[in-house]
């Protein structure tokens, strides 16, 4: 809690020097915190204007760096969690599993050095995770935090589609979300087979399983989720 | 979904949105008042209409296009799923098999349904089951007999079906239908994913991700769907090279081509589609 106060100062920071009540607005969203105690930090910070933070990594969405930034920032995380599984996977892992952990590792952090090199000076800093939620000795607790990377990471493409402005990125993001779908239906599939497009249990992500649709969800939401994973503070700017 | 981020959204590409819709102010009133009436489930056909009726017949040629390009895909995909559930009994094991396939045949069920209310009356005509060919001229003669044979065929619409909506996207650019193609498009993937999943279990040597080398782009083993894994195994991403990407020696070729899906163009989709489709029918 204490650390979400910590970020919420800072994101208040951050937008009233930049954005605005606009900003202020998305914000809000992704801070998710309630409007008493968001009143009181922010009369709090207003004497701190003079002062920006120049902690944490920043997505400034106004442009497709801010996308790609925040690509990056997910593809972290991702390759972060399966570097920790892949070098010590839960015992009751088959060999099968073991390999495709491997293959799914790989394939996250290629996606994060992709990103790197491509943003190269535009790219935001390394995050610092926090995974004490999971117990990586546990299949099930390994499972359950991989397909919520999963599915969260292809709502978190699906919804930030639309904010790309060159073809070569948006092409770019089809490219790498697909392989998380892939992730998502295999990883259901261990956890109970013919799962892998439940779409009823994707609402919360934003799916609709009447229009056959996946989850989609904006950044703010997609961030809330992750947040937990996150030690790092990001700041959402010009969302 | 909400409503007011995707005026906002097409707003931005599309200034006149909001004067598209007031002169049919009733379409609003429409879809607000059913909005309280409605399921949640069945906001996106009550959008889909809203929108036909906000553009009338003024959706651009481009999107109608794509549109109905997506939907010429599902109507077959729909009808070759169906055509094994319902016409060609003990194809599928009962169980968790006809599971899986009845769920991908209600998916692509409801992507045609969600297509044809997006392009109201500027949607295409409709492919039946009789104008189909799914022994793609005698390729594939055993497809609703042998398991495997159905399997693979399977795979190679699903993986199409993939590479398709990813060609599509930058005539979607910027606009709200294109966060549903990439709806589509990813459950498309969770299909592909669980269809070689499925090829695993019976036999095949075949990963939930297309993988390939710099000489294999079709990983399936079947030679006669080569098409529809051209140029998959490219290794190069907006000019950086995956393999061994910042002396990272765990990404190798392989998972260089597995970690990123290759679009299609329009022209090698219809070849494709075509192969599925009757003389006189074709796209």
């Amino acid at each position: 809690m204490k650390n979400n106060e910590l970020k919420i100062k800072d994101e208040l920071q951050t937008e009233s020097l930049f954005n605005g009540s606009l900003g202020r607005r998305s914000f809000l969203q992704f801070a998710g915190a309630s409007a008493a105690g968001m009143a009181l930090i922010a009369a709090g910070c207003k004497k701190d204007r003079g002062y920006p933070t120049t902690a944490g990594a920043t997505l400034d969405f106004k442009d497709d760096f801010g996308v790609l930034n925040y690509a990056y920032a997910l593809e972290q995380l991702e390759a972060a969690f399966y570097v920790k599984v892949a070098s010590a996977p839960p015992a009751s892992f088959t060999t099968a599993q073991k390999a495709y952990f491997q293959d799914i590792q790989f394939h996250e952090i290629a996606h994060r050095e992709f990103f790197k090199n491509a943003l190269s000076t535009a790219a935001i800093g390394s995050l610092e995770v926090d995974f004490s939620s999971i117990d990586f000795t546990s299949a099930t607790s390994v499972l359950g935090a991989a397909m919520a990377f999963e599915d969260l990471g292809v709502a978190a493409y699906n919804g930030a589609g639309v904010r790309i402005k060159t073809d070569a990125y948006l092409v770019l993001a089809g490219k790498i979300v697909s392989v998380e779908a892939r992730h998502a239906a295999y990883i259901r599939d261990i956890i109970s087979n013919g799962s892998f497009a439940d779409l009823t249990s994707l609402t919360a992500l934003g799916a609709n399983n009447a229009g056959g649709l996946d989850g989609a969800l904006t950044p703010d939401k997609v961030l809330a989720i992750a947040g937990k994973y996150i030690k790092t503070k990001i700041n959402v700017i010009n969302l | 979904m909400n409503i007011v981020n995707i005026l906002e959204e097409i707003e931005k590409v599309d200034g006149e949105i909001y004067e598209r819709l007031s002169p049919r102010r009733s379409a609003m009133k429409d879809f607000y008042s059913m909005g309280k009436k409605i399921a949640f489930a069945a906001a996106p056909l009550a959008l889909g209409s809203m929108f036909t009726k906000a553009y009338g017949q003024t959706l651009p040629t481009a999107v109608v296009g794509t549109l109905n390009f997506a939907l010429a895909l599902e109507y077959l995909e729909y009808n070759f799923y169906n055509h094994a559930l319902v016409a060609a009994p003990g194809l599928i094991p009962a169980g968790a098999p006809t599971a899986a396939i009845t769920t991908i045949r209600d998916h692509e069920m409801a992507h045609v349904n969600l297509l044809k209310g997006a392009l109201g009356s500027s949607a295409r005509a409709e492919i039946t089951y009789a104008m189909t060919d799914f022994t793609a001229g005698g390729t594939f003669p055993t497809v609703y007999s042998d398991y495997v044979t159905f399997l693979k065929v399977a795979c190679g619409f699903e993986d199409t079906g993939v590479r398709a909506y990813k060609g599509q996207a930058t005539v979607l650019k910027g606009l709200s239908v294109l966060t549903t193609a990439l709806q589509i498009h990813s459950v498309e993937a969770r299909h592909a994913s669980h269809i070689r999943q499925m090829l695993a279990a019976n036999g095949a040597t075949i990963k939930p991700w297309i993988t390939g080398s710099a000489t294999v782009s079709n990983d399936t083993g079947v030679a006669a769907v080569d098409a529809v894994y051209a140029g998959e195994n490219l290794d190069v991403q907006a000019g950086v090279t995956i393999t061994g990407i910042n002396g990272q020696t765990g990404v190798t070729r392989a998972a260089a081509v597995e970690c990123f899906d290759e679009p299609l163009d329009t022209a090698s989709v219809v070849t494709i589609a075509n192969l599925f489709l009757k003389a006189g029918n074709k796209l």
